[in-house]
C-alpha cells in the first residue's frame, strides 16, 4: 500500500456526537477521515499496562518545539515514551490544547438537547463521550489529560488569543497515526469546544485500522527530531524482552 | 501590569522557598497570596487542587479555553477540571506567565536534552516527593495535571511553533492570586540545569499569604 502501510484491515463509520475505545497493539495503522471536511474527533491515549501513563500534550509540544500537530510529530506520554507518530496528514495543524465541549457549551450555543425527540441526533458533548468511556476502564474525569482534536487547527493572534481557524476545511482529508507501543485508545467526534457553526455538525468520520511495516531507519517521524530519535530509544527500551 | 497595594508587614505567612524544593500549603477561599521571584527568571511550576477534593484540580486546557487566550495575566480566572473557577490573578507585575509548557520530569527530561540525563533532579519529582510525604491532601499521581509555569514566558509564533524565550521576569517580580474556593497549593520551584530560561541558575522564590 505504502513504504509505511502494509494493510488496512477494518473499516467503520462513526457518526458525529458519537464516542468509541479500542486497545490497539504496537505496529497499528489508524488512518482517520473526515468525510464531509466538518468532523473533529478528540483524542485521548492510555498504556494498557499502566493507566497512570497517559498522553501528556505539554511534554508533546515542547519537546518537539510546536504548537500544532501534524506529520513527522510523535505524540508522548508523561513517561518520556511514544503512543504514536503521525505518519502522514493532509490537513496540517491539529489542536491538542483547547481541550473538550462541556454540555453547558453545547446547550448555550445550540439549545438544551432531549433525547426523546432527537434520539441518536441528540448533541452530546466531548467531556461526558470521555466520561462514557473511561468508566469502561475503572478511570474517570480526573484522568483526563488535555486531549487531540484531531481536524481543529487552533492559531493564536499576537495576543495569545486563541481561534479556531475554517481556512483549511475541506472533504476527504486524513491523518494517518502510526502506534509505537500498545495502545488504549479514547475517542469521541463531538463538536471542537470553540466550534460556533449555526447548527450542531452531524458528519460522520472514517476510521480504517490496518498494521504498519517495520520501522526503518530513515523514518520520517523518528528522524523529524533529535528528540523523537530519544523517543524511540525510550520505547526500545520498553519493550526490551517483550515480545512485540 | 497590575501592581499590587497590598503590604507585606501585614502578611499572615511568608516562605521562602529554596531552589529546587517543594511547597505544599492550603489558602482558603478569600485570601490573596503572592509568588515573588526573588533573583529573577526562576520557574514556579505549581499546581492547584480542591481543598476538600483533590481530584477537581487546575486545568491547563480549561482555563486556556474559557478566556480563549494562552497566557496567563491580571483578571485571568484559573479553571478546575470541573470548569469551576478557583483563582483569579490580581496583580501581575511580570506581565505574562506559561501554562503550555507543563513541567520537566526525568522521563521527558531523556527526550528534551538527553538520554543520560534521567538522573537529574526535575519538578514532577519534586510533586512526587510532596504527595508521598503529605499523604493528609489525598492527592496521587493520577491527580497530578498540567500545571503553571509562573514567570516563564513560552511564545506561540503564527506558524504554529513553539519558543522558549528568554524571560521576562526579574528579580523582586511577583504575581498574586485570590482563592475562589479553598485551595492546596503545590509548587516546585525549578531544579532545571539544562534549561537558558533561568540563566542555569535555579534561585529561590517566596510564598506570601494576606488573611481576608
Ligand atoms: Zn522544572
Amino acid at each position: 500500500m505504502s513504504e509505511i502501510i502494509r494493510s488496512i484491515d477494518y473499516t467503520t463509520h462513526i457518526p458525529s456526537g458519537s464516542h468509541w475505545s479500542l486497545r490497539v497493539r504496537r505496529g497499528t495503522i489508524m488512518r482517520l477521515t473526515d468525510t464531509a471536511g466538518l468532523g473533529n474527533v478528540g483524542m485521548l491515549f492510555y498504556n494498557p499496562e499502566n493507566l497512570l501513563e497517559r498522553y501528556n500534550a505539554p511534554d508533546t509540544l515542547k519537546c518537539q518545539h510546536t504548537f500544532k500537530l501534524t506529520q513527522g510529530n510523535c505524540l508522548y506520554s508523561d513517561m518520556g515514551r511514544i503512543f504514536a507518530s503521525i505518519v502522514e496528514d493532509s490537513f496540517g495543524w491539529h489542536d491538542t490544547v483547547m481541550g473538550n465541549s462541556h454540555a453547558e457549551h453545547i446547550e448555550e450555543r445550540w439549545g438544551k438537547r432531549d433525547y426523546q425527540n432527537d434520539r441518536n441526533q441528540w448533541m452530546q458533548n466531548g467531556y461526558d463521550a470521555f466520561l462514557v468511556e473511561l468508566a469502561k476502564y475503572g478511570l474517570n474525569g480526573k484522568d483526563i489529560a488535555s486531549n487531540l482534536n484531531w481536524f481543529s487547527q487552533v492559531v493564536t493572534d499576537q495576543n495569545g488569543g486563541l481561534i479556531l481557524a475554517q481556512d483549511n476545511k475541506a472533504p476527504g482529508q486524513t491523518v494517518t497515526l502510526r502506534f509505537e507501543m500498545d495502545t488504549l485508545v479514547l475517542l469521541h467526534t463531538c463538536p471542537h469546544p470553540l466550534n460556533t457553526a449555526e447548527i450542531y455538525p452531524r458528519e460522520s468520520i472514517q476510521i480504517e485500522l490496518g498494521t504498519a511495516h517495520d520501522i526503518q531507519e530513515d523514518d520520517y517521524c523518528m528522524n523529524f527530531r533529535e528528540e523523537n530519535l530519544r523517543g524511540f530509544k525510550n520505547n526500545q527500551l520498553y519493550h526490551l524482552g517483550l515480545i512485540a | 501590569m497590575q501592581s499590587s497595594n497590598l503590604k507585606i508587614s501585614n502578611a499572615s505567612f511568608r516562605k521562602v522557598i529554596d531552589a529546587g524544593d517543594y511547597f505544599i500549603g492550603v489558602v482558603l477561599k478569600g485570601e490573596t497570596f503572592r509568588i515573588l521571584d526573588l533573583k529573577g527568571n526562576q520557574a514556579a511550576d505549581t499546581l492547584f487542587f480542591n481543598a476538600h477534593n483533590a481530584s477537581e484540580r487546575y486545568s491547563a486546557m480549561d482555563t486556556m479555553r474559557e478566556q480563549a487566550n494562552v497566557y496567563l495575566t491580571t483578571g485571568t480566572k484559573l479553571r478546575s477540571n470541573l470548569n469551576n473557577v478557583m483563582l483569579e490573578i490580581t496583580a501581575d507585575i511580570c506581565g505574562r506567565h506559561d501554562t503550555l509548557g507543563g513541567a520537566c520530569s526525568t522521563e521527558s527530561n531523556t527526550v528534551r536534552y538527553d538520554l543520560e540525563k534521567r538522573c537529574m533532579h526535575s519538578c514532577r519529582d519534586s510533586w512526587m516527593l510532596a504527595i508521598a510525604e503529605h499523604p493528609e491532601y489525598g492527592i496521587t499521581k493520577r491527580d497530578i495535571g498540567h500545571n503553571i509555569n509562573f514567570f516563564m514566558n513560552v511564545p506561540v509564533t503564527e506558524d504554529g511553533g513553539l519558543t522558549f524565550a528568554d524571560g521576562i521576569s526579574g528579580a523582586g517580580k511577583y504575581v498574586e492570586l485570590v482563592a475562589h474556593m479553598d485551595t492546596i497549593v503545590l509548587i516546585s520551584n525549578c531544579p532545571q540545569l539544562n534549561n537558558p530560561c533561568n540563566g542555569f541558575n535555579p534561585t529561590p522564590i517566596e510564598f506570601i499569604v494576606w488573611a481576608e
